[in-house]
């Protein structure tokens, strides 16, 4: 959830980000190739003595290649042994400067964050650590084992909560035999039969230049960034970018799952392919589902469920646009024997929104509420650096934002409604029920 | 090496001056309400925070769980506010909005464009005073409270244990209700009992309003005046001392739940700041904290993650800044191969040790260091910045502490850490609760349990 959460919070902001406004311009965003191949995106943001460094590997889970849980557990042993360093010592020596690391590998990508603050000593040591981190990882095998051995305690963990093995149950539906129907952290078997050899391979093939992309946001001048990412690229192979992944099929219509799970809640989760970062129905898509689901409180599915029948604390619908096609998906959680019927409300609200488009009321408010916060989603170094990394990934225009906000206003009800009938039909959704048998699960299939 | 000559030009900010540049302005208006204003132009934003000085430690036996209803309710209209238009009118403005309730504290905040403050405030306004409460609406909110609960508690099984532990080792300090409330307490809650819940604690001379962004604290007083001084005060009471009796002795509980791993709590009564003996010991109890876990390379990742490989994974905390004296909380999953028996020896001679043998300097000016990075770091945020004033200011400690309390850890000697760890980190003082995994599957669904920890919003 936390992933897919911040996943979303990037998105609507990269989306926010372009909004035009006259004076607070976007941030001016600089771009160039280190001369390994890597390309790198910098804003300067000299008001607080601090850098924010994220660099983004095509080496996510869909590398995996058969052998799921790989990417990700390459990304678990990156700070974990490297160069002259163990773990002990690189962690020792961020954490003495104050510097904070973060790791993950997603579906698309891996990321590894550095935030530290500028001042000399503290950035050169953070700087060189890093740079170690990435490319001279050890995957010594005490290492491998333990981490290993953690890793299956986590997706053990997963097991008990319902949330969590819905919502890996739907994907493995919605994308059949696609990379992207795996969980990234694999499976207990899966990992299981992973080597110390196949995470030095993968390593290898996808932590390279010209896979990479390095977003620096902080208290630089160019010239600094500059010698910055030729400096982190410097122990990188050149290497070559990762191929295209194969395209998603439309999945199987109506699937439907239960699992039998002793919860109080039965929890539902509805979806189908949805579409890619750089999709023509982008915008209508991104616009409409904000009315249907993506807009928290005030959505057409929150009131429906929640605001009027009082089904659900959460309830949500989103596309989580991809390199090819991400999912559609829509959830909610309720008490037992009130399953069948959150489920028909869910499916009706959708249904009627996909007949029907948003009113003018509705559209106008959204693009409002798009428009207007587009000025929160850029406030910070951290949340630039994401967007940076976003658009160097999915190799979106550089000015893509400053012309974001035009695209929003641009939709119009129509647009919606034609692009929801083309792209999501509820009547083929790929449908998970997670809860106690019997009870709830009464009722008409799909 | 190289990056050393690269950035030898760079001009460097002394660090301590900016860790204690807050400059919060204050403003009491006649109704007693607090206006803190911190300036902040790196962005055209604004986030606007209403405190009130109400929570789950407000509450009493039977009405659990009220300060959260009633932060959900407060969306659901005022005499000039259709139930739901308060949300409608902030996303219409580009707003984001949400609210939390705590142990201390129940918050509302929205973070606009700088230039929409006086729509934040007066929505604000109106509901510090004219809520509606219409009982139709309470009914269903009660239910979607009760949805939360069973996300959030009953189902979740390490939740569900830390409430049972919670409860377990607190006896009469309010710090042992859970935020989300008993599940029987949601289920005889009435309208009415809400209506006086509000009454009781909604007024200015409760509440601090913190604005922090792209605004002018003059131009911020004058909208408060305008918004909020017509508001009447109310007479507030202390909510009853209800002090924490002298454990004597360990206690021990089992959780029973469905679950695939076990998961360990353990906990010991400790103090907190206007409430210790010595000024310094909630602060040396915090530096013992981020000894322990203050980040990958303290003591219980680097000795019972990698070390020993006891622990899956091992925590400790603290929090210094709480209204009550609180607990010094460890908690851990064994790793494969390992029991949680290995993993609480593990724990406790950790605690031994920093009982027999002082800390190194080394150690303390890792997490010194750390302490003041993070202050940088928190002001890339305005929400986190209008989040510590208000939360320091409702626990009753002042936002001044904000500017002083990295020098008070920072104060903190190896002895100190010690001196605490004798006192307070002994056999009698302590709470061990297990999570006792049930099997999964085959089985239909489980009794409906009471009890729930909740990070409780809207």
């Amino acid at each position: 959830m936390p992933i897919n959460r911040r996943l979303m919070a990037l998105l609507s902001g990269l989306l926010l980000l372009l909004a035009g406004l006259a004076v607070q311009a976007t941030p001016r965003i600089e771009t160039w190739e280190t001369s390994k191949g890597a390309r790198v995106l910098f804003v300067a943001a000299p008001d607080l003595p601090m850098l924010d460094a994220r660099i983004v590997f095509q080496a996510g889970s869909a590398r995996d290649n058969g052998q799921s849980g790989l990417a990700s557990l390459t990304a678990d042993l990156l700070d974990q042994g490297a160069g002259e360093w163990d773990a002990d010592a690189i962690a020792e020596r961020l954490e003495a400067v104050g510097a904070e690391l973060g790791i993950e590998a997603q579906r698309d990508m891996a990321s590894v964050s550095l935030r530290t603050l500028t001042r000399q000593a503290a950035m050169d040591q953070a700087l060189e650590t890093l740079a170690a981190v990435i490319a001279r990882t050890r995957f010594a095998a005490s290492e491998f084992e333990r981490v290993r051995a953690n890793v299956l305690i986590g997706l053990n963990r997963d097991e008990q909560d319902p949330g969590t093995l819905g919502k890996k149950a739907i994907y493995r539906l919605i994308f059949g035999d696609h990379p992207y129907a795996a969980d990234p952290a694999g499976t207990p078997e899966s990992v299981a039969a992973l080597s110390r050899d196949d995470l030095a391979r993968f390593h290898a093939r996808h932590y390279v230049a010209r896979n990479a992309v390095i977003a620096l946001v902080g208290a630089l001048t160019r010239v600094e960034a500059e010698a910055i990412a030729e400096y982190l690229t410097s122990g990188l192979a050149k290497g070559e970018s990762a191929p295209a992944l194969p395209p998603v099929q439309d999945s199987p219509s109506g699937a439907l799952e239960r699992i039998s799970f002793p919860s109080t809640q039965t929890h539902i989760y509805a979806g189908q392919p949805g579409m890619t970062r750089t999709d023509p129905d982008y915008f209508p898509l991104y616009v409409g589902n904000h009315i249907l689901g993506g807009s928290g409180m005030v959505s057409l599915l929150m009131e429906e469920v929640r605001e009027k029948r009082g089904l659900s604390y959460s309830v949500y619908s989103y596309f989580l646009p991809m390199a090819e096609r991400g999912p559609f998906l829509a959830g909610l959680s309720t008490k037992n024997d009130q399953g069948q019927q959150a489920r028909e409300v869910l499916m009706d609200t959708i249904e009627r929104f996909r007949a029907q488009g948003p009113t003018q009321e509705e559209l106008a408010a959204a693009i409002k509420n798009i428009t207007g916060g587009f000025p929160l989603r850029i406030a910070g170094n951290g949340k630039i650096a994401q967007y940076l990394a976003m658009i160097g990934f999915y190799n979106l225009p550089v000015d893509y934002l400053d012309r974001f906000n035009e695209r929003v206003e641009a939709v119009t009800a129509t647009a919606i409604r034609d692009a929801f009938q083309r792209r999501i039909d509820p009547a083929r959704f790929t449908i998970v029920i997670v809860g106690p048998d019997g009870t709830a699960l009464a009722g008409r299939e799909p | 090496m190289k990056l050393r000559l690269i950035f030898a030009a760079l001009l460097m900010l002394p660090l301590t001056k900016l860790a204690s540049a807050s400059q919060v302005q204050e403003r009491i208006l006649d109704n007693g309400l607090k206006v803190l204003v911190k300036e902040d132009h790196r962005a055209p934003i604004v986030t606007s925070q209403v405190w009130y000085k109400v929570g789950s430690s407000y509450e009493h036996g039977g009405l659990t769980g009220i300060s959260h209803v009633l932060e959900h309710m407060m969306f659901k209209g005022t005499e000039k506010l259709a139930p739901g238009e308060f949300s409608r009118i902030i996303a219409e403005n580009g707003g984001d909005e949400n609210a939390f309730t705590g142990r201390d504290y129940t918050a509302y905040f929205q973070t606009m464009a700088a230039d929409r403050l006086p729509i934040s405030f007066e929505l604000e306004a109106q509901r510090m005073r004219y809520l509606t409460l219409p009982e139709e609406e309470f009914l269903k909110e009660l239910e979607v409270v009760k949805e939360e609960r069973r996300l959030r508690t009953e189902d979740d099984p390490e939740s569900l244990a830390f409430e049972q532990f919670n409860a377990a080792a607190y006896e009469a300090s309010p710090y042992r209700i859970p935020i989300i409330g008993w599940a029987s307490d949601l289920e005889g809650l009435r309208v009415s009992d809400l209506r006086d819940w509000y009454h009781q604690w909604y007024a200015p001379n409760n509440a601090t309003l913190v604005v922090v962004g792209d605004v002018n604290p003059q131009a911020v007083f004058a909208l408060a005046e305008e918004h909020f001084g017509p508001l009447s005060a109310e007479k507030v009471s202390e909510p009853k001392r209800r002090a924490e009796p002298t454990q004597r002795g360990e206690k021990r509980i089992r959780i029973k739940a469905p679950a695939k791993e076990p998961y360990l709590l353990m906990g010991y009564k400790a103090t907190a700041i206007g409430h210790a003996g010595e000024e310094w010991e909630p602060y040396a109890l915090e530096m013992l904290a981020s000894v322990l876990d203050g980040g990958s390379s303290a003591r219980l990742s680097r000795e019972l993650v990698r070390g020993s490989r006891v622990a899956a994974s091992a925590g400790a905390s603290f929090s210094a800044f709480s209204r009550l004296p609180g607990m010094l909380l460890l908690d851990g999953i064994p790793a494969k191969g390992r029991d949680v028996d290995e993993l609480e020896q593990a724990l406790l001679t950790q605690i031994q040790r920093i009982s027999e043998e002082p800390v190194a300097e080394a150690e303390l000016e890792r997490i010194r260091t750390q302490l003041i990075a993070a202050k940088v770091y928190e002001r890339d945020s305005v929400h986190a910045q209008a989040r510590q004033i208000g939360s320091l200011e409702t626990v009753g400690l002042g936002w001044r502490l904000m500017d002083e309390y990295v020098d008070h850890l920072s104060r903190v000697t190896p002895e100190q850490v010690q001196a605490v760890a004798r006192k307070y980190l002994i056999p009698d003082n302590l709470t061990v609760a297990v999570l006792d995994p049930q099997p999964i599957e085959g089985k239909g669904p489980a009794p409906a349990s009471p009890g729930g920890h909740a990070r409780a919003h809207q």
